[in-house]
C-alpha cells in the first residue's frame, strides 16, 4: 500500500472506532490492544498512560531507537520517561525502511514529527470535548492535557478511548524549535544497561526451541561453485546432523553447536569448481581502472568550460584500494522454515529486501515470510546484503527445522562485499595568484548498483549524486564518472563513494595550495569566499555552510596559533548525505608512521537531535576512516581474498585512537545525515598533515601499506 | 598409523566440571572446545561474544581466577576447576561500577563488544585501581570496537576508577 493509500485508510478506520484500527495496524510481533490510540503506524497509547513509539529502522549503533523516538515525543509533548520503543521489522507501513544513506532521521523527521503533532492535537481536542471547553484553552504538557483556568489535568491515557473516535488531522501545527524540550537534549540512550550487563539480544544471541546451528563452506574463489563433496569425516563429528549443498557454490554443515558446525566444516572435503575468476589478481584489477580511464565518461558536475582555462597546469592522480566493513558482530541470521511460512530474526539494515530476496528462494511469497529486526553489532553497510538471510532460510528447508547460520570471522573478511577500488585523476589551472581558474575530477570505478544489476540511469551510479558533489564553488568547474565493471563482489561501506571522493578531492587541493605558496586553510577559504548556491542532482550545497564549518574546526583546532616541536596538522573539508563537515588532524611522525594525537571536527547538520549520539558518531567515524586511511586494504590473489582476520585486516586499536572533538554548527535547518559524513575528510586531512612533517605526498591509500 | 577420525578431538566427548560464576556447572564436551562456546551454547550465557575466534579483538573476555582470558580460543579443558566470570556474574548485587560509569558517559554504540572491553577493564581495576592513560591503554589495546568508542571507555575507566573501581 502506498502512503497515501494507507493515510485514507486510517482516517476512515479511526472514525469508525478504535480497536478496528490496531489489528489491521500494528507491525509485526505486536499484540493487539483493544482500547488503545493509535492514530499513526508509528505510535500507540493505551489507558494505562503506556505510549509506545515504534521504530522502523534498524539499531546498529547509531541511535535510532533513541533519536527517532525523541523526533515524535517533542511533537507529542510526551513525558520522555514513560516512552516504550517497539523495533518494526518488515512491514508495509513505514515505506522504505532501508536504514543507509545517513538517511534515518532525514527520512524520518517529517514523519515522526507529524505522527506526534496529530495524536497531540487529536488529545487536545478529547480533553476539550471531555470538559466542555474551548480547545484553545487546553495544552499538552508532560503526557497530560492541561486547563490551567480550572486547574484540571487528564493523563493521555484517560483520552484514549475518546481520542480514538476523533478524525486524524492532517495539518496539525509543528513546534518551533525554539520551543523544543526533548529534540536537542542530551538524553540518555536506551539501549546502555542492556548492552552494558550483556543482555541486549544481538542476531548471534537469538534463541528458539530445537534450533540447530550451521555454517557454510563457500568457493574460495570469487565465483567458483560446488563440483563435489564428501561428508563423511564431517558426519562423525558429533552433534553434526546434516551436509548439503545450499545454492550452487556452498555447502552448510548442520550441528547442535557452533562448534560442532565449524568442526564439521574443518574437516569436510570440497571439489570445487574455481570459475571464471581464478586467475584474478588486484592488481590486474587496478590496471583495468587505468585502461578505462580513457573510456566516455558521464558528467556528475559541471560549471562553466574547464578545456577552455589557461594558467599552470597541475595534474595528479589518487587510487584507493578495496575494503571490507568488519563489523563486530559477523554474519548471522535465524531462520525457521515451515511449508506455507518462514519467519527470520535477522541482524539487517535492509528487512524488506530480506523478505523480498529470501521468498523466492524458498518458493514462497513475500507476504508468507515475516522478518524480525535484531539488535545488530554494527554494520557499516555489510548489512545492507541479504546474503545471510537466504542461506539460513534455504537451511532452515533443507532441514525442515530452525537454525541459525553463523559467519566466522574468516568468512566475513573473505565472502563480504568490498568498498570499490577506485582511481581519481585531477587538473586544475592555476591563476596567477595560484587559484585554479578551473579544475578537473574524473571518478573511476566499479558501480555497485551495476553490479548487483539495479538501475545506474545515464551510467552513473546511483550513490553518487550523495557522495561526489562539489566543494567549491569554482567559475569552470567538471567531476566525472566512468562506470567500470568488476567480479570483485562491492558493497555500500560507510560513506561509500564519499571516501574515495574526499581524499582525491581534499589531498588535490592541498597540492594546490602549495603550488600556490599558501596556506593550506586560507586557501580553501578564499575559494569558499563568496556566498554560492551549488546544485549537484537534487542537493544545493551552500558555499557559506562549507565556510563555516571549515572556520569554526579551524578557530577550536588553533589553527593560527604554533603548535607543539614535531606536531604537523592538515585539514580537510567535504560534504555528503547533505551535511557539511570539516576536520583539523594534528599528528607527529614516529618512525615514519604517523601517529594521530587529536582531531578536530565541526559539522552543519541542521538540528541536532541529540548532541550525544551526534557526538559518537562523529567520533566513531572517524575512529573508522583513520582505519580506513592508515590500514584498511582487500587484495585478490588468484581469485581469493587475502585477508582474513583482525591481525591482517586490523581496525584501529586505543593506542592510536585519538582525542577527537565535535563543535555542531547552531542550526534550525532540518536535520540532514549524520552517520557518514565524518569519514570522508579524514583521510585527506592525514595525509595533508603527513605532507606538512614529511613533504612527502601520499596519492594512494593505505598509507601503511 | 591411527584413523583420521582418532586425531580428531570432538569425538571423544568427556565430562568436565566448571565453576562459572560461582556455581559448578557440568558439561560433556570435547576438551578442546573453546570456553567461549560451552558459555554460550552449553550454559546458555550470550553476554559473551564471537568477534574472531582468534583471541584478536577481545569481545569474548572473561576472568579466569580473576585474569582476563579470551574464551574463543581457550580450549575449556584448560580452566576446569578455575572460577571463571563472565558478564553474567561480574556484580553479585546491581551494577558494577564499571557498568554504572559506561552508562553514565553513554560509552556503548552498537554495544557488541562492550562486555569484552567491561571484562577486561574490570580485571584492570581489581589490579590497579588507579590506573593512568597508559595503563589502560595497555590493559585495553586487545579489545577491539568497530564503533570506536575508546575516547568514552577511557572516560569511563577513570571514572569508574574515581569512584572506588576496584571494588
Amino acid at each position: 500500500m502506498s502512503p497515501v493509500s494507507r493515510r485514507t485508510f486510517v482516517a476512515t478506520g479511526v472514525a469508525a472506532g478504535a480497536g478496528l484500527v490496531i489489528g489491521f495496524y500494528l507491525p509485526h510481533g505486536s499484540s493487539s490492544q483493544k482500547d488503545s490510540f493509535s492514530p499513526s503506524a508509528y505510535l500507540r497509547i493505551t489507558p494505562d498512560n503506556k505510549i509506545t513509539i515504534v521504530v522502523a529502522r534498524s539499531e546498529m549503533g547509531q541511535g535510532v531507537r533513541t533519536a527517532l523516538p525523541m523526533i515524535l515525543a517533542e511533537e507529542l509533548e510526551a513525558d520522555w520517561k514513560q516512552i516504550e520503543i517497539e523495533q518494526a521489522g518488515a512491514s508495509t507501513l513505514f515505506g522504505d525502511q532501508t536504514t543507509g544513506g545517513s538517511a534515518s532521521i532525514r527520512t524520518t523527521w517529517d514523519p515522526m514529527r507529524k505522527a506526534g503533532a496529530a495524536a497531540r492535537e487529536m488529545l487536545i481536542s478529547a480533553a476539550a470535548l471531555t470538559w466542555g471547553v474551548p480547545r484553545s484553552t487546553c495544552t499538552a504538557e508532560s503526557s497530560h492535557i492541561k486547563h490551567a483556568a480550572t486547574n484540571r489535568s487528564l493523563s493521555y491515557g484517560d483520552l484514549v478511548a475518546k481520542a480514538a473516535t476523533l478524525p486524524i488531522p492532517s495539518d496539525s501545527p509543528l513546534k518551533q524549535s525554539k520551543d523544543y524540550k526533548i529534540v536537542g537534549q542530551r538524553l540518555p540512550r536506551v539501549d546502555s544497561l542492556a548492552k552494558v550487563k550483556g543482555e541486549a539480544t544481538f542476531g548471534i544471541d537469538f534463541r528458539l526451541p530445537g534450533m540447530k546451528f550451521a555454517v557454510l563452506s563457500r568457493s574460495p574463489k570469487i565465483g567458483g561453485k560446488v563440483s563435489a563433496f564428501d561428508d563423511k569425516e564431517s558426519k562423525k563429528i558429533s552433534g553434526v546432523s546434516y551436509v548439503g549443498k545450499i545454492g550452487d557454490s556452498s555447502v552448510a554443515v548442520v550441528a547442535d553447536s557452533v562448534w560442532g558446525a565449524m568442526e564439521g566444516r574443518r574437516v569436510l572435503n570440497v571439489t570445487w569448481d574455481d570459475g571464471p575468476n581464478k586467475d584474478l589478481n588486484t592488481a590486474a584489477v587496478m590496471a583495468s581502472l587505468k585502461q578505462a580511464a580513457s573510456k566516455k565518461s558521464a558528467s556528475l558536475y559541471l560549471a562553466g568550460d574547464p578545456t577552455k582555462a589557461a594558467g599552470r597546469h597541475i595534474s595528479a592522480e589518487y587510487e584507493l584500494p578495496f575494503m571490507a566493513h568488519a563489523p563486530m558482530e559477523p554474519g548471522n541470521c535465524t531462520a525457521s522454515y515451515q511449508p506455507s511460512k518462514c519467519e527470520l530474526w535477522a541482524p539487517t539494515q535492509v528487512p524488506q529486501d530480506c523478505r523480498d530476496s529470501v521468498a523466492p528462494a524458498i518458493g514462497l511469497d513475500p507476504d508468507q515470510v515475516k522478518v524480525n529486526v535484531t539488535l545488530m553489532g554494527g554494520g557499516f553497510g555489510r548489512r545492507l546484503e541479504h546474503d545471510y538471510a537466504v542461506e539460513a532460510a534455504l537451511v532452515s528447508k533443507a532441514i525442515s527445522a530452525p537454525v541459525k547460520v553463523i559467519w566466522t570471522r574468516e568468512d566475513d573478511m573473505r565472502f563480504s562485499t568490498y568498498r570499490p577500488a577506485s582511481l581519481h585523476q585531477l587538473s586544475a589551472s592555476l591563476d596567477g595568484s595560484g587559484y585554479p581558474l578551473a579544475l578537473t575530477h574524473k571518478i573511476i570505478a566499479p558501480s555497485i548498483s551495476g553490479q548487483k544489476g539495479q538501475p545506474t540511469p545515464n551510467n552513473v551510479d546511483p550513490d553518487l549524486p550523495d557522495e561526489a558533489g562539489p566543494v567549491y564553488g569554482l567559475p569552470n568547474y567538471s567531476i566525472d564518472y566512468v562506470m567500470t565493471e568488476t567480479p570483485v563482489p562491492l558493497g555500500w561501506m560507510r560513506s561509500v563513494y564519499a571516501l574515495q571522493s574526499a581524499f582525491a578531492l581534499e589531498s588535490f587541493i592541498d597540492e594546490l595550495a602549495l603550488a600556490a605558496g599558501k596556506d593550506p586553510l586560507q586557501y580553501r577559504l578564499h575559494l569558499l569566499a563568496k556566498d554560492q548556491d551549488l546544485t549537484y542532482f537534487t542537493t544545493t550545497w551552500h558555499t557559506a555552510r562549507m565556510r563555516g564549518v571549515l572556520q569554526l574546526a579551524a578557530e577550536k583546532s588553533g589553527w593560527d596559533k604554533p603548535l607543539p616541536p614535531g606536531h604537523f596538522r592538515g585539514v580537510a573539508c567535504f560534504g555528503c548525505f547533505a551535511s557539511y563537515m570539516a576536520e583539523v588532524v594534528e599528528i607527529t611522525m614516529e618512525n615514519d608512521q604517523p601517529r594521530v594525537h587529536r582531531v578536530v571536527a565541526a559539522v552543519d547538520c541542521g538540528q541536532v537531535v541529540n548532541p550525544s549520539i551526534l557526538e559518537q558518531q562523529i567520533q566513531g567515524g572517524i575512529v573508522y576512516g583513520l582505519a580506513n586511511a592508515l590500514r584498511a586494504k582487500i587484495t585478490i590473489d588468484k581469485g581469493r581474498v587475502v585477508q582474513g582476520n583482525f591481525d591482517d585486516y586490523a581496525p584501529l586499536r586505543m593506542d592510536e585512537s585519538p582525542a577527537v572533538e565535535v563543535y555542531a554548527v547552531p542550526s534550525v535547518e532540518a536535520p540532514t545525515g549524520i552517520g557518514e559524513p565524518s569519514v570522508p575528510p579524514v583521510a585527506p586531512a592525514l595525509c595533508n598533515a603527513i605532507f606538512a612533517a614529511t613533504k612527502k605526498r601520499i596519492r594512494a591509500l593505505p598509507i601503511l601499506s | 598409523m591411527f584413523p583420521a577420525s582418532n586425531l580428531n578431538p570432538w569425538i571423544n566427548m568427556a565430562d568436565i566440571t566448571l565453576r562459572v560464576n560461582g556455581s559448578e556447572k557440568k558439561v560433556s564436551v570435547s576438551p578442546e572446545t573453546p570456553l567461549l562456546w560451552v558459555l554460550r551454547d552449553t550454559l546458555e550465557l550470550t553476554g559473551t561474544k564471537f568477534g574472531c575466534g582468534a583471541g584478536l579483538c577481545g569481545a569474548c573476555t572473561v576472568h579466569a581466577d580473576g585474569n582476563p582470558i579470551r574464551s574463543c580460543s581457550t580450549p575449556v579443558s584448560q580452566v576446569s576447576g578455575k572460577n571463571i566470570t563472565t558478564i553474567e556474574g561480574l556484580s553479585a548485587n546491581g551494577l558494577h561500577v564499571l557498568q554504572q560509569a559506561w552508562i553514565a558517559e553513554e560509552v556503548p554504540q552498537c554495544g557488541y563488544c562492550q562486555v569484552g572491553q567491561i571484562m577486561s577493564a574490570a580485571a584492570l581495576l581489581a589490579k590497579t585501581p588507579n590506573p593512568n592513560d597508559d595503563q589502560i591503554t595497555q590493559a585495553m589495546n586487545g579489545n577491539l570496537c568497530r564503533c570506536g568508542t575508546y575516547e568514552r571507555i577511557r572516560k569511563a575507566i577513570h571514572r569508574a576508577a574515581g569512584n572506588g573501581g576496584a571494588r
